[in-house]
């Protein structure tokens, strides 16, 4: 085996990269993949808290850095997807505790028995972030449609372009449909056309997901949410599956964009 | 064949420096005599000249040059140069502080073919997105291929071409270059100054056109680009 590592970052706080880490990670292990999740906001972990994983810490990620633990000791095992783990995050203060060449290595060790490795990144552009760019094979930026938000995702592209960690991938969480149709809010292509990067997911504005978070339960667990299934097709495009985009927005981007080459076609 | 007539043995020819005697055929010593003896006979005419003497294929020692000198020197006459086919005597020549040339060659007038590279001014290229809290600095002129997004920047010396969407913040003229102007396919800058004037652009409605901002009586003018009046 060897993994893949994918580190979802956004910039901006609060724009659902703990919710896209937990979910993607629930959907991938759903389709037999052995998944690690790390959680790489040191002093601000949640991560085993959207997971419902939080009551079974012993060690974390600084105990593994600094050798009081094997990483298997670290890892927590999922008991309702038996190739899903955690390593959770420390809740000291002590942000510089991990280097990115730690985190280099932590995913070299674990690349030969997973398949994916997951790394939530802390927002901003500080330390946390290059500690979860440092190994990454790819980049998902998180970007909600709105102005901030989408600018601070512009930032996180070109700090990965920087690294040469790019071309980064686009997931825009919490579309509402509605108000994207008011032009209250940024539609796709909007987003798409200042990011220029390839689109990865588009997911609705649920409030499942909230709900699910709260109960520690993924979305992707329950099969009935429209939030849900967009993780679960972004987990399908990972592993290389065409699947079409879900009509979420349905009346603008990229419906327009598909009636658009209709046309063209028909021309 | 035969020559028919014998060369004149010492030809006085006025120069722009002074005069010219170039000597004949014959042995030194006696042409030396004979051209003493028609200095001689026109003293006044030599007298003060500055003159300057061709001595032929001649090999001329020092005792020979000195001496002409001094005999020259007797009757009033400055000998400043001796030209020879020998490059002893040249050398010689040389060594007692006399010319061997008639005049330092002129430079010779440099023609210009008509150049038809033209030599331009330097500019940096970048092919890629500017994206949000990067920055591109330079003395030069700046050129774009891509976008400059919102929270990107872009400061020149010089000129800036943008082959894309300009939404940044764009300086041109920074060192107070006001014949700077900034171009883009879509200009749609946060801030534009060109030579530390900034502009106040009306916001676009409409299609984006290709649109140039420059300085026009101290204002920075946006126009739309248009191929027949530029
Ligand atoms: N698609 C969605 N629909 C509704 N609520 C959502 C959605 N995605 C995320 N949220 C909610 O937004 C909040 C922030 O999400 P999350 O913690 O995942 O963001 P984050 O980017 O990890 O934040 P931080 O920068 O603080 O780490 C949470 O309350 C979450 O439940
Ligand atoms: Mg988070």
């Amino acid at each position: 085996m060897n993994a893949k590592v994918v580190t979802i970052s956004s910039g901006k706080g609060g724009v659902g990269k703990t919710t896209t880490s937990a979910n993607l990670a629930v959907a991938l292990a759903q389709e037999n993949q052995k998944v690690v999740c790390i959680d790489g906001d040191i002093g601000l972990r949640n991560l085993d808290v959207i997971l419902g994983l939080e009551n079974r810490i012993v060690y974390d990620l600084v105990d593994v850095v600094e050798g009081r633990c094997r990483i298997r000791q670290a890892m927590i095992r999922d008991k309702r997807l038996p190739e899903l783990f955690l390593i959770p995050a420390a809740q000291t203060r002590d942000k510089s505790a991990v280097s990115p060449s730690d985190m280099i290595r932590l995913c070299e060790e674990l690349r030969d028995e997973m398949d994916w490795i997951i790394i939530d990144s802390p927002a901003g552009i500080e330390r946390g972030f290059r500690n979860a760019l440092a190994p990454a094979d790819l980049v998902l930026v998180v970007t909600n449609p709105e102005v901030s938000s989408v600018r601070d995702a512009d930032r996180i592209i070109g700090l990965v372009e920087a690294e040469e960690k790019g071309p980064a991938q686009l997931i825009l969480n919490r579309v509402n449909p509605s108000l994207t149709k008011r032009g209250d809010m940024l539609s796709t292509d909007d987003v798409l056309e200042l990011l220029a990067i390839k689109l990865i997911g588009v997911i609705p504005e649920d409030e499942s997901v909230i709900v699910a978070s709260n109960r520690g339960q993924p979305v992707t667990f329950a099969n009935n949410s429209k939030a849900g299934q967009a993780f679960h097709n972004i987990a399908k495009r990972l592993l290389g599956e065409e699947v079409p985009f879900m009509d979420i927005e349905a009346n603008n981007g990229l419906m327009n964009k598909l009636a658009k080459m209709m046309k063209f076609r028909g021309d | 064949m035969m020559r028919l007539k014998q060369p004149e043995t010492i030809l006085i020819k006025g120069i722009r420096e002074g005069l010219l005697i170039t000597l004949g055929e014959g042995d030194w010593q006696s042409i030396f005599a004979s051209l003493m003896e028609k200095i001689t006979e026109k003293e006044k005419f030599f007298e003060g000249a500055k003159l300057a003497l061709d001595v032929g294929n001649r090999t001329l020692h020092a005792a020979d040059l000195g001496t002409l000198r001094d005999r020259l020197a007797d009757k009033n006459i400055i000998l400043w140069a001796i030209l020879s086919n020998s490059p002893v005597t040249e050398l010689t020549a040389q060594d007692l502080g006399l010319a061997t040339r008639m005049s330092v060659p002129k430079p010779e007038r440099i023609i210009k073919s008509i150049e038809s590279s033209i030599p331009g001014e330097d500019a940096i290229f970048l092919r890629k997105t500017i994206r949000s809290g990067f920055k591109v600095v330079s003395n030069g002129h700046i050129i774009i291929f891509g976008d400059v997004n919102p929270g990107g920047e872009i400061i020149a010396g010089g000129s800036v071409i943008i082959w894309g969407r300009c939404q940044g913040v764009v300086q041109a003229g920074v060192d107070g270059d006001q014949n700077a102007t900034v171009c883009a396919l879509d200009l749609n800058p946060t801030q534009l100054r060109i030579a530390g004037i900034i502009a106040i652009s009306p916001k676009r409605k409409g299609k984006p056109q290709p649109e140039v901002a420059k300085i026009i009586a101290g204002q920075v003018v946006v126009e739309t680009w248009n191929p027949k009046s530029r």
